[in-house]
């Protein structure tokens, strides 16, 4: 097999959508983190980190802009280019959504709702390891790791339903004067299940990549 | 790419092409492309079971290929693949070359136009052809598109001027040239001569237009505007484009069929050779994993 120019062009973007990768883990832990212990210090050094992440955006979207330019990719190539497009703009949006619960996590009261607290970080672990999965999946080029984490997002969904039901049920519908302190959680828990959706849309991007069919919308396909 | 591994891959890829195709098949023999496409055109060349020889080396390894009506087919390969021997089998310039040996069946328009009874001159004015290096003769810009409906025993001056004027003006020349018609062609850029080669090959109205390697000694200005060209002519000819530049098979053609040690690796529609090839061999070549 004869070796490329971009082979090496893909080698280097494909270590910045690791280390981004790595950045958005570190956000969403930190986020749940912050929340849990309702740390206002770690939530804003959170919330600070997530400019990095916003330059490797840019940094990796303009790589692939240039390879598009200077190599017109094809085939295996141009998938795997098209799909690190995608996926950066996933792990952006991910980012900005642990900003979300950062923020969250600054508004929140001293007592809060401790059951409710505790799925969270549970969802926040789904999450985490969503993340990990997709991009491993997409580093790897493996479609079953891909639809694993496509299967997981029905957990997610699943313990975001819970989480919301007991903090209407369990506490706002009971006692109003709960509500300035769970509607943060009840934020938090929505920020966390859309994280666990763009790490769908992750493996749903490797999927077409491996097998260059569109999966988005259409799970019948899997 | 290992021997073994190559044919296993091609054969795969070859046997699960006339699988799908089975059910569609009126005739015994699969020939790709058939029914390639959900748009229903019908078939203007049809080869089937082709084979041709230079001497004893084996050029065209058993070709199986249907095009359709109107379509761009771009024949991609390595040099040496049998891609400009396949352009020349379709109006049977290889005739010409000592020693050649053409078996099965090249039929356009459902006539096999290696029966006895073709005659060649009459297929050569069907098939219409564009070589690499632009080709005018040593006679004015309007002589040279007029050459051919001369031969063809066209007298009628009036014919000839109104069919010189719509040939240079299907190849997008006739702005350039109308008020140097008298000039000599090669006073003419590079990539003018390549069109009025066009135009001299759609002046006697061909159905058919093959092209070998038209933009190749071209700047990329010119080539944009011969592969413009080749986007018009397609709503009335089927044009066979012969090209070593892989981004100008993609841009221009509907089809792409990819050659390789003479024979047929794949034939399928272009977005699909450009983005999801089926056969690995192909997905090497495109993306510059071998060369």
């Amino acid at each position: 097999m004869q070796k490329r120019h971009l082979d090496e062009e893909l080698r280097i973007l494909t270590t910045d959508l690791l280390k981004m990768a790595a950045l958005v883990e570190d956000a969403i832990h930190n986020s749940t983190e912050a929340l849990k212990k309702k740390d206002k210090e770690l939530a804003e050094v959170t919330i600070c980190a997530d400019k990095k992440i916003d330059e490797l955006e840019n940094i990796v979207e303009e790589r692939c802009i240039d390879l598009f330019a200077l190599f017109q990719p094809v085939a295996i190539d141009l998938r795997f280019i098209a799909t690190a497009i995608h996926i950066n703009a996933e792990l952006e949006r991910m980012a900005d959504l642990a900003v979300n619960i950062c923020q969250r996590a600054m508004e929140l009261p001293e007592q809060s709702a401790v059951k409710a607290l505790a799925d969270i970080s549970k969802l926040s672990d789904i999450a985490k390891t969503m993340v990990k999965k997709a991009i491993d999946a997409f580093v790897d080029r493996n479609e079953e790791l891909a639809q694993e984490v496509i299967l997981t997002d029905k957990e997610a969904n699943r313990l975001r339903n819970d989480i919301i039901r007991e903090l209407v049920y369990d506490h706002m519908a009971k006692d109003g004067s709960v509500v300035p302190r769970t509607i943060p959680l009840l934020l938090a828990a929505r920020d966390l299940e859309r994280i666990c959706d763009h790490a769908c849309a992750i493996a749903e991007d490797v999927i077409y990549m491996i097998r260059a069919k569109v999966v988005k919308h259409h799970r019948e396909l899997l | 790419m290992q021997g073994t591994a190559m044919k296993n891959e091609k054969f795969l890829n070859a046997t699960s092409i006339f699988r799908s195709q089975a059910t569609t098949q009126t005739s015994s023999k699969s020939v790709r492309g058939e029914s390639a496409s959900p748009v229903k055109k019908n078939i203007k060349i049809k080869v089937e079971s082709f084979n041709f020889y230079y001497g004893n080396t084996w050029a065209l390894k058993n070709i199986q290929i249907a095009i359709k009506e109107n379509n761009v087919v771009g024949i991609i390969g390595p040099s040496g693949c049998g891609k400009s021997t396949f352009l020349r089998c379709i109006n049977r310039m290889n005739d010409i070359i000592k020693n050649t040996r053409a078996e099965g069946f090249i039929y356009i328009d459902g006539k096999n136009i290696y029966e006895k009874d073709q005659d060649v001159v009459t297929l050569r004015r069907d098939v219409g052809m564009v070589f690499q290096k632009s080709n005018p003769f040593p006679k004015s810009v309007f002589e040279n598109v007029a050459y051919g409906l001369r031969i063809n025993g066209v007298k009628d001056q009036r014919v000839i001027a109104q069919k010189v004027e719509k040939s240079l003006k299907d190849a997008a020349i006739w702005d350039e040239v109308k008020d140097r018609l008298s000039d000599s062609p090669f006073s003419l850029s590079g990539g003018q001569q390549q069109r009025l080669c066009i135009a001299r090959a759609l002046a006697i109205e061909p159905r058919i237009l093959l092209l070998d390697e038209p933009a190749s000694a071209l700047d990329p200005i010119a080539t944009s505007k011969v592969e413009e060209l080749i986007h018009q002519l397609k709503k009335e000819y089927t044009i066979i484009i012969v090209t070593h530049n892989m981004q100008q098979a993609a841009r221009v053609s509907d089809f792409s069929a990819f050659f390789m040690m003479g024979e047929l690796i794949e034939y399928d529609a272009t977005s699909k050779i450009f983005t999801n090839p089926s056969n690995k061999i192909t997905e090497d070549y495109v993306t510059g994993r071998f060369g």
